[in-house]
């Protein structure tokens, strides 16, 4: 990957289309995710919610640039480490923080937590738990467009230590076979979870190159380049769209944060040097804003107010989340079956719970 | 009214659903060119084509959750696990994404799927493919079981699950698809949830599901004919939902209650069916509740003794006489 490295990207025709406010648009859908995880991890620090939180900060180049491709017919879906994707397909911090802090006004109604964000209305299909579990269900995104005779692509993401899982391999025999317009989009990190890429994973070149044996096209990119990641994933996606071929892609990128909040150990199995060399040399937020500066798009004061305004809207969404309704006991047995809520007769014959 | 066999019954019932709505699709191994292993899906294939009968690779894990995901769109996918065995490998997609989509997502999301196959031992293949995994998948809230035991039941209730908007785990018996009853040329729907007695009786209520309800009627007619004792045999058809009131209403009838099932006893369905009678009627009760289950240990190849393992008629007649004498 090194070799594409100093390789421009900007003139390639869906960069050379963005107009200055578009620029300016995928800064502030950056700084917005960094500053609402930000909020989180203090509002977690300070015993607010429970469970798992897989901080993205570090990785936000890749669901923006991607998700600023989607099309009317574009879906996504992706693994644990889902905020980053959920607010950059257009859900609000709100709605986010509040399922963080297991409220009734999370946009999962507290039954989801950090791991599980949906909105089908803006395409967006989670939001896993399970490792490299959800690569099926791209797979059936993909499946479902085209059986409707749609054009469109489903954009299905995973962690590097999610190539590993047997379901992906699968998954990828049937998406060459059956020619599905699904993008498989590995977020290599370096780590699954404490495991670095070297200790987990055999490979000669990259991980992406296991899509050769598939059939299936493939490339790497630097993810810390917004507009390359935007120039490469077009390319899948026009393969979807054109051809309803996959495709597999590698994006090199880091997260600053352990594998979770919970992961103590962030520092021991990786170094605090190598930590702060990708903040200083490879963050995509600093490495966006000055490409926009040299490019005289935008100036200090706009990237300060827009900074400003993403805190303001976290923090806002923490007193949002702080001032919500817990959930009533009555609605644990909610959302269970479509026709028990809808009391459809379906949902009307037999007993379905088993409490009393 | 025409006698056509058990198979013919599932093979219409989605033959009538392809017909009816664009979005019901077949997937599994072999379903389509080959006709379907157990010749289930024969002949649909080239009735309705490529698109709507569709051969998958062996990869359980991804063809399941390929069909949630599908589903997640408005697809109505109807897939074939050439045994519920393989299921195993597929657990994941089943549970955590076809069982709590809707659950995780608040709602959002709902996973309109059927999966089917055959469920059953007794056919000398082994433990690894003889599972009967209704009471594992029973236990998974936002996931809907289904047992039928003839034709007529099979055919009513598939279109049932197939147009039912949540996912619905349908557990054949490979034994029972030859097996003839009687089925309308009319359309029926049989709604999931509901019991259907299949022999009144007065003496004792045996209460089963699937193929351990031809038993039960076999053991009845024993029962009649050599020790002069009426039973009464109530089929589940669906685990889960249950229908609560009809197990409560032929146990408040006949007193006595023996509980079959060919899954094996620990935590059985039954377990649960004994618990729900116990404490709401345990006045009525003139006997213990009493269980018979396959016998607890893996499935046995030995032809011999599988058949032995399973529950037999006389096995259920020992069961009776023990609490009607």
């Amino acid at each position: 990957m090194e070799t594409l490295k100093n390789r421009d990207y900007s003139s390639a025709p869906i960069n050379a289309a963005l107009k200055p406010a578009d620029k300016i648009r995928l800064l502030k859908e950056m700084l917005r995710i960094r500053r609402f995880e930000q909020a989180a991890l203090r509002a977690y620090q300070g015993g607010k919610m429970g469970g798992f939180l897989h901080l993205y900060i570090g990785q936000e180049s890749v669901a923006v640039g991607t998700c600023s491709l989607m099309g009317a017919n574009d879906h996504v879906i992706t693994a644990y480490r889902d905020h980053g994707h959920a607010l950059a397909v257009g859900m609000n911090m709100n709605e986010c923080m509040a399922e963080l802090f297991g409220k009734a006004t999370g946009c999962s109604k507290g039954k989801g937590g950090s791991m599980h964000f949906f909105a089908p209305d803006k395409n967006y299909w989670g939001g896993h738990g399970i490792v490299g579990g959800q690569t099926p269900l791209g797979l059936g995104l993909a499946y479902g467009l085209k059986y409707k005779g749609l054009t469109g692509a489903a954009m299905c993401f995973m962690g590097d230590g999610a190539v590993n899982q047997g379901c992906f391999y699968e998954s990828m025999n049937m998406a060459s076979l059956w020619n599905l317009p699904v993008i498989y989009i590995i977020e290599n990190n370096g780590y699954s979870m404490g495991t670095s890429l070297a200790r987990s994973s055999a490979f000669k070149n990259c991980l992406a190159e296991r899509a050769e044996g598939f059939g299936i096209e493939w490339d790497t990119l630097n993810g810390e380049d917004i507009y390359e990641v935007r120039a490469k994933v077009q390319v899948a996606v026009d393969r979807a769209h054109k051809q309803s071929r996959p495709t597999v892609l590698e994006i090199a990128t880091y997260r600053y944060y352990g594998h979770s909040v919970a992961d103590a150990k962030h520092k021991v199995y990786r170094t605090e040097d190598e930590i702060e060399r990708y903040k200083a040399e490879h963050d995509p937020i600093n490495l966006w804003k000055a490409r926009l500066l040299a490019e005289r798009v935008l100036n200090e004061e706009q990237y300060e107010a827009m900074d400003d305004a993403a805190k303001q809207e976290a923090s806002d969404s923490i007193t949002f989340a702080e001032e919500s309704p817990i959930p009533s006991v009555e609605s644990i047995t909610e959302d269970v079956y479509f026709e028990v809520d809808r009391q459809t007769a379906a949902g009307r014959t037999g007993r379905h719970f088993f409490n009393d | 009214m025409a006698e056509i066999t058990f198979r013919e019954a599932l093979r219409h019932a989605m033959a009538e659903e392809i017909e009816r709505d664009e979005n019901v699709v077949l997937l599994g191994e072999e379903v389509a060119e080959y006709d379907g292993a157990y010749k289930v899906t024969e002949g649909l294939w080239k009735r309705f084509g490529d698109k709507r009968v569709v051969d998958t690779p062996i990869s359980e894990a991804a063809f399941i959750g390929m069909g949630v995901g599908a589903s997640m769109l408005g697809l109505r996918p109807v897939m074939e696990l050439m045994f519920w065995s393989f299921s195993s490998v597929a657990w994941d997609q089943i549970v955590n994404n076809a069982g709590f989509v809707r659950y995780m997502s608040g709602g959002l999301i709902n996973c309109p799927i059927v999966i089917r196959g055959p469920a059953n031992g007794g056919t000398n293949v082994g433990a690894t493919h003889s599972h009967t995994p209704e009471n594992w998948l029973a236990n998974v809230p936002g996931i809907k079981v289904v047992c039928p035991a003839t034709p007529y039941d099979a055919k009513g209730l598939l279109k049932a699950a197939i147009r039912d908007n949540d996912p619905v785990m349908f557990m054949e018996n490979t034994l029972l698809y030859g097996e003839k009853g009687e089925v309308p040329e009319e359309e029926y729907v049989i709604p999931l949830g509901v019991a259907d007695l299949k022999k009144e009786g007065t003496d004792v209520s045996i209460i089963a599901h699937g193929r351990a309800v031809l038993t039960a009627l076999k053991a009845a007619e024993l029962l009649q004919a050599e020790h002069d004792i009426n039973a009464e045999v109530l089929d589940l058809r669906s685990i889960r939902p249950l229908d609560e009131e009809a197990i409560l209403r032929t146990v408040r009838k006949t007193h006595r209650v023996v509980l079959v099932e060919e899954n094996k006893p620990f935590c059985g369905v039954d377990a649960q069916i004994a618990s729900i009678i116990q404490e709401k009627c345990f006045d009525d009760l003139d006997a213990p509740v009493l269980r018979l289950s396959a016998i607890d240990a893996p499935a046995i190849y030995s032809p011999e003794l599988e058949r032995r393992q399973l529950p037999r008629p006389t096995d259920i007649v020992e069961k009776v006489l023990s609490i009607c004498r």
